[in-house]
């Protein structure tokens, strides 16, 4: 199932959710929405899911009009950051719920729809649950039951809602693995929101990374990561040192220093300059862009990550190897290995 | 080597000492002194006693003060059985309806947002805030021979005032807001979220709220449908205006209980109020029963 969303504009009073989307997804893709929160993508979803309506666009399953059709009809599986488990039903009888409301025409007999539940508990791998309640599960648990609850009427697309986001970080890392393998399995066309860069960039095929009602970047998790399209991209997405520089005669300035970087193609004015962390190279005071007063250091494992007062006045975070032993009141030098530069 | 032993011990004794006589002063600092706590919990039963068991015991005694025949008597008296039945049917009509009027008013506020809606919940506890001869009133007002619709209704030869409907309806307007009060505050803290759900999985509206929504507040139901009846039954002032107090046909129980009472007829009187007596120690206790199942309901959505 491919699915075309066009020009897509939701507004809360004043306030846009939605300000023109487009976005095309691949039959079988698994397509990450980031972004932080206020930014949309949960609005965008509601609307693929026929939860919410937009005030103008369109959106189309394989070319069809999917805005005529009700949540209902739209065969979508949706799950909740919350679950939404129905609170009253056993385990078994929420998986079984889809397969039970469908037209007397098309509903299958008792023993079909308890094989099926079946299956679809084994897929999850919580079988050994059926008989309990929401409330008796962890929330883990509760996550991958309300995914099985969402395969049981064999959805054109899966949509996910913050699918980890109530869950604690190494719960969080297990599901992500397991959902990636089990789309690989199930091979249907899913989207999943998230505010949480790691989770996207690890779990999706595709990334699009939305700010403000607008889609900032459409890539493979490599794209948005080594090349972001936009200044919120950098500064979103990876661990970023982001300094207001000028450009102007191709030379680009920090404060009212030169800095020796390259200004081929940049457009002058005001602009900013980001790098990410560890791509600031650690030398000898003198050389590089920068120079600096090394203020703190703190060990993360393989890396140091050091405060430098830069001598313009501006403090950054650099993230350097452990190799060479960093000390407060180091003077160093700075180079950035790659650096990217936005107008504006 | 023994000095060294004694002062251990002499030392440990008075540490325990100094331990008792510090956990005695957290206590007192966690808690009133125990002759206060006394004094507050004897006020406590003592008020209980003189205003809520004493009356009950009261009841009892006066209607069964000439022995249990009497009161049975009492009871078999056509007009008593009238005003029976007349309360059941008057209580039947105004849950019914109220607990309509509360279901989709409940489900309007919690699931929905709307222009007004902080009107409509002020105007649900309405007849809560208004005296309940004022609520009688108003349909005086309406439905009477000088009323709005007197002419109309007279023409038409329908008669509510001072008859069943007139009843039901004053009993309805003044029990109206308890399914609704129930209803709000659990629906809204349930939210949207499993009826999205279960449109999503196919389900139509019905389907959703009679395999969703409903199970998920039965218990606020039954809750607020036990309070309605226990008014329903009870309710006196607004009843009293549009009744019309014809014997046999128009007292409902509180009302005849007055009228037996003025009459003299203590026995009788009593009988009849020892059975609305009955109704809120039922009502009591099933409150009781129903507020653990709504904890353990929330309990059980708190993850």
């Amino acid at each position: 199932m491919t699915i075309e969303v066009r020009n897509l504009v939701k507004k809360f009073g004043s306030f846009a959710a939605l300000d023109g989307v487009d976005l095309k997804v691949d039959n079988g893709e698994l397509l990450a929405l980031l972004g932080p929160s206020g930014s949309g993508k949960t609005t965008l979803l509601r609307i693929i899911a026929g939860l919410d309506w937009p005030d103008s666009g369109e959106v189309s399953f394989n070319g069809e009009d999917a805005l005529a059709q009700g949540a209902r009809e739209r065969h979508v599986g949706f799950v909740f950051q919350h679950y939404a488990l129905f609170r009253h039903m056993t385990v078994f009888e929420n998986v079984a719920f889809g397969l039970r409301v469908q037209p007397r025409a098309v509903r299958k007999d008792e023993a079909t729809i308890r094989a099926r539940v079946k299956e679809l508990l084994d897929l999850v791998q919580l079988d050994w649950l059926a008989d309990r309640y929401p409330s008796q599960l962890s929330g883990g648990q509760r996550q991958r039951i309300a995914l099985a609850r969402a395969l049981a009427i064999e959805p054109r697309i899966l949509l996910l809602d913050e699918p980890f986001g109530a869950l604690d970080a190494k719960v969080r890392k297990e599901l992500r693995r397991w959902l990636r393998s089990l789309h690989h399995e199930i091979n249907v066309t899913s989207i999943f929101v998230t505010h949480d860069q790691e989770e996207a960039l690890e779990v999706a095929n595709r990334v699009v990374v939305m700010d403000k009602g607008r889609i900032e970047q459409i890539g493979s998790p490599d794209d948005v990561y080594e090349t972001p399209a936009t200044a919120f991209v950098h500064g979103f997405i990876g661990e970023s040192i982001e300094l207001p520089v000028q450009v102007d005669g191709g030379v680009i300035r920090l404060g009212d220093r030169p800095l020796q970087l390259t200004a081929e193609g940049l457009v002058p004015g005001a602009s900013k300059l980001f790098v990410r962390r560890h791509d600031m190279l650690v030398g000898p005071p003198g050389t590089g862009a920068f120079e600096g007063a090394v203020q703190h250091v703190r060990n993360f494992g393989p890396v140091q990550r050091a405060e430098v007062a830069l001598s313009g006045g501006e403090t950054i975070e650099i993230d350097a190897p452990r190799d060479k032993e960093l000390r407060a009141g180091d003077t160093i030098g700075l180079n950035p290995r790659r650096y990217r530069i936005f107008a504006g | 080597m023994t000095m060294q032993i004694a002062d251990t011990v002499s030392l440990q004794a008075s540490d325990a000492k100094a331990r008792a006589h510090a956990a005695a002063a957290r206590d007192n600092l966690r808690t009133e002194p125990r002759a206060v706590r006394i004094a507050i919990i004897t006020l406590a039963i003592m008020f209980l006693t003189v205003f809520v068991v004493l009356p009950l015991v009261v009841v009892f005694a006066q209607a069964f003060s000439r022995g249990i025949l009497a009161y049975l008597a009492a009871l078999a008296e056509p007009e008593a059985m009238a005003a029976i039945k007349l309360t059941l049917i008057v209580a039947a009509i105004s849950v019914g309806l109220n607990l309509v009027f509360g279901l989709v008013a409940a489900w309007a506020i919690a699931k929905f947002e709307f222009r007004g809606k902080t009107f409509l919940i002020t105007l649900i506890d309405l007849p809560f805030s208004v005296s309940p001869v004022i609520s009688g009133l108003v349909f005086v007002l309406l439905f009477g021979a000088q009323g709005y619709f007197g002419n109309w209704l007279r023409d038409h030869d329908i008669q509510i005032l001072f008859a069943v409907p007139g009843i039901a309806l004053a009993t309805t307007f003044v029990t109206f807001p308890f399914v609704a009060r129930a209803l709000i505050p659990l629906m809204q803290e349930q939210g949207t979220q499993e009826e999205e759900a279960a449109i999503s999985l196919g389900a139509s509206g019905l389907q959703t709220f009679f395999r969703v929504t409903l199970p998920n507040i039965k218990w606020g139901v039954l809750y607020g449908v036990l309070l309605c009846n226990a008014r329903a039954m009870g309710e006196f002032g607004a009843v009293s205006v549009v009744s019309g107090h014809i014997r046999g046909e128009t007292n409902t129980m509180p009302l005849l209980v007055e009228i037996l009472y003025n009459e003299y007829q203590f026995v009788a009187a009593f009988a009849i109020a020892s059975l609305l007596a009955m109704l809120a120690l039922i009502t009591l206790i099933a409150k009781t029963v129903l507020e653990r199942h709504l904890d353990e309901g929330e309990d059980a959505s708190d993850h």
